[in-house]
């Protein structure tokens, strides 16, 4: 049998870990989450040799031991919990050549826990170019362990960091720092109380604020005991400690690696002028959203009509070839066009997170966040909310995940509230079938009018982010600092197999994710329209046949005449019939207030419910926007016309329609205020602007 | 006393001291310390944050959290 090895890569931001995790594991990976909190979990596996595998933990980027953040107190609490089943039997820390010392700090203390700790040079292809030589061997003596350099982009190291795994028993566990050489009195007390725990484990118990396992907590609380000290004086202790640490670190690489600067050609300082010039800064930026923007639009336009057609033949093809009954409705009117609401949202959404990958991976996201902080501070944000606004593009429940690290408070607060107002994936397939349905396909100044239309809304979005930010942020008392941090990295050719797995990950699990909720709700919605309470339901036929006695209606005029007063009375339509008064203002009739309801589960239900309501009862099958286009009022108008299109998409733009964000933002903020604040917010501004709207067009 | 945010765009420096209490950690992590060479890179516009270069390493900070640190001038 194969002997299982558990690994834990561990490394600060940058660094290349998530590379040498895609090396290593290929596409043998999963992303799950730590259980009871949203940090992302990543595991993968691989086969060291012909005997030994090893599970691979991509623990989150994190600067040092000192946690300050949820995604760092996961490192934490994993490294100090040998019970927890994840626990490394070997911790492989990976650096990048060029920030050595500074990935040092982290090794150091990792090191101090006394676990078998490997180091990674990551990025040793720059070596040369940046004019840097390390003393492999001596390197390895002084920080006790093994140095492996790699280069994930030529593929170099892989073969002997699975070497080195294997033989990680090998690895000395000393500490690096003796503790006592900080404040000899302090912790030889503290040591005396535990003689038998490590003393940098006690140490971070004392200064870490993070969740223990139940059997370790009796005698942590006892060590809080320790506590007794202010916190300057345990602030000004860890101080001492960095500095410490990096005396040990500057010793070390004094005599083991060496940059020689005449040979460092600086393409940063080169980029740099440019993109975060004053003024050309700001131009690149905003040139680069309208790119991208225009592109998702043109794009995925083919692949997208090509799925939408293909499932409307598909439900076709089902209802021709299967007998009729139950199963084959289920099948053709709810399964098969519930799932064809999703499958059509792959194209933008693979897009989207290929672009934002493409941002971050470059390292020009932290340029953003440079040249966006000074004016975001004007309403409420940092210019870290920049990437929670970016990344709310594609979905806002991963954006509001990435305000953690936004230090202050109140900014971190804003940036969670106002998020959902960017245009996140869900809504684009809404967007698209009505700008489709309303808007003209023609172009303005040699711009397509649709893909205008689509920008217009994007930075609608945004802008009603920061106004409404800008309103809030004055009923904030604030009292902490605020402190902002950003390391600025080096500009990177993005490396496309990361590229690759990032899209086809989160693609994935996005599908998969919100497949799930919408193919219930496809199903829950063809029941609730294929079955009524009553006679006006059960009798439908006959009703509908005798009210049209004296009427010379052909065969086909009457059986739609029957599926419609069918729907309208089956449980759905008592239900849409329920709220129309509420929505008439703003121009929608009681089909278009069922898919409002659903809509509520998540926006993207809206397509899939319509295509599902629209299908209960109707025997051809075409592609869900010509059946929009062909829907009637009672006067003969057509529904979708400008005025309900407008209305409609103002609607989807504001309002707060995702449980699931919801959900996360109580979980972020730790409170049930928040979200609820949100949602009383969003729902006003949603119903008010779309009324106006509706109002004013038509 | 001179502080870290009166460097003009190219200047170099010497790290001297900082106010303990108020500086945050993250940024002594950083390599932030008493000693260290520090260089300012580019300042957004209106003057905040700063991009530095401190010991080898970049980083973007706040003016407030700049103002922290007291600096030598070579």
């Amino acid at each position: 049998m194969a002997h299982f090895l558990k690994v834990a890569l561990i490394g600060n931001p940058n660094t290349g870990k998530t590379s040498v995790f895609n090396a290593l594991t290929g596409l043998n990976q999963k992303v799950g989450n730590y259980p009871g909190i949203t940090v992302e979990k990543k595991e993968g596996s691989c086969r060291l040799n012909r005997t030994t595998k090893a599970h691979i933990l991509d623990l989150p980027g994190t600067y040092s031991l000192n946690a300050s953040s949820m995604d760092e107190s996961v490192v934490i609490e994993l490294l100090l919990n040998r019970n927890n089943k994840d626990f490394p039997d070997v911790a492989v820390v990976v650096t990048d050549v060029e920030n050595l010392k500074r990935n040092l700090l982290l090794f150091t203390q990792i090191k101090d826990l006394e676990i078998p700790t490997l180091l990674v040079v990551n990025m040793s292809d720059q070596m040369k170019r940046k004019g840097i030589s390390i003393e492999v061997e001596q390197l390895q003596a002084d920080l006790g362990t093994q140095v492996i350099l790699t280069s994930m982009r030529h593929q170099e190291g892989v073969a002997a960091l699975k070497e080195a795994l294997v033989n990680y028993r090998q690895l000395p566990t000393t500490p690096l720092l003796d503790l006592e050489t900080i404040d000899a009195d302090y912790f030889s007390r503290l040591q005396k109380t535990f003689p038998t725990e490590s003393l940098y484990k006690l140490w971070l118990v004392i200064t870490q604020d993070v969740n223990f396992s139940s059997l370790e907590r009796k005698r942590i609380q006892a060590a809080s005991d320790f506590k007794v000290q202010s916190d300057a004086v345990l602030k000004r202790l860890q101080q001492k400690e960095t500095i410490k640490r990096y005396q040990i670190i500057n010793q070390t690489l004094k005599q083991t690696y060496q940059v020689d600067n005449d040979a460092a050609t600086d393409l940063r300082s080169r980029i740099d002028r440019i993109l975060i010039h004053k003024v050309w800064g700001y131009v690149f930026f905003f040139a680069l959203l309208f790119l991208i923007f225009q592109s998702i639009f043109d794009w995925s336009s083919v692949p997208m009509d090509f799925i939408d057609s293909s499932f409307a033949q598909l439900s076709q093809w089902v209802n021709a070839e299967l007998p009729p009954g139950l199963f084959t409705s289920l099948l053709a009117e709810g399964i098969i066009p519930g799932l064809g609401g999703i499958v059509i949202f792959i194209p933008q959404i693979a897009f989207l997170f290929l672009f934002i990958s493409l941002l971050e991976e470059s390292g020009y996201m932290s340029r953003v966040v440079f040249l966006m902080d000074r004016g975001l501070r004007r309403f409420g944000l940092s210019g870290k909310s920049v990437i929670p606004l970016i990344s709310g593009t594609a979905c806002a429940i991963p954006a509001v995940m990435a305000t953690r690290n936004i230090e202050n408070w109140k900014e971190r607060l804003l940036t969670i509230l106002v998020t959902p107002f960017t245009t996140c994936s869900a809504r684009l397939p809404v967007y698209l079938i009505l700008i489709s349905l309303v808007i003209p396909e023609r172009s303005i100044l040699g711009i397509n009018a649709q893909g205008l239309t689509l920008m217009g809304l994007y930075i609608l979005g945004f802008a009603m982010a920061l106004l409404s930010s800008w309103i809030l942020k004055s009923y904030f008392k604030t009292t902490t600092k605020s402190y902002f941090v950003v390391e600025m990295p080096n500009y990177k050719m993005p490396h496309l197999k990361n590229v690759g797995i990032t899209v086809l990950e989160k693609t994935k699990s996005f599908v998969t994710e919100a497949g799930k909720i919408i193919l219930a709700f496809s199903v829950l919605l063809w029941l609730m329209a294929s079955f009524g309470p009553g006679e006006p339901f059960t009798k439908a036929d006959t009703i509908v046949r005798e009210a049209n006695i004296n009427n010379p209606l052909t065969e086909e005029a009457l059986e739609a005449e029957i599926a419609s007063y069918r729907l309208e009375h089956s449980y759905i339509g008592i239900l849409g019939k329920a709220i129309e008064p509420v929505i008439r203002p703003l121009g929608y009739d009681w089909k278009i207030g069922i898919a409002l309801i659903s809509s509520f589960a998540a926006r993207e239900v809206f397509v899939g419910s319509l295509a599902t309501i629209y299908s209960v009862g109707s025997e051809e099958e075409t592609p869900i926007k010509n059946k929009m286009a062909q829907e009637k009022r009672a006067n003969g108008q057509v529904v979708f016309d400008l005025a309900t299109g407008i209305s409609l998409m103002l609607f989807y733009a504001f309002a707060m329609q995702c449980m699931s964000t919801l959900a996360i933002v109580k979980k972020e903020t730790n409170s049930w205020r928040w979200p609820l604040l949100q949602l009383g917010l969003m729902t006003v501004i949603a119903y008010v602007t779309a009324f106006a709207a509706y109002q004013i067009l038509s | 006393m001179q502080f870290l945010d009166s460097l003009e765009p190219g200047e170099h420096a010497t790290i001297v001291d900082f106010e303990t209490e108020k500086l945050p950690l993250k940024l002594i992590e950083m390599g932030c310390l008493p000693g260290n060479k520090v260089c300012l890179l580019h300042r957004a516009p209106f003057n905040c944050p700063l991009y530095l270069e401190i010991d080898g390493c970049h980083m973007a900070i706040r003016r407030e959290v700049a103002s922290l640190i007291e600096i030598e001038r070579p």
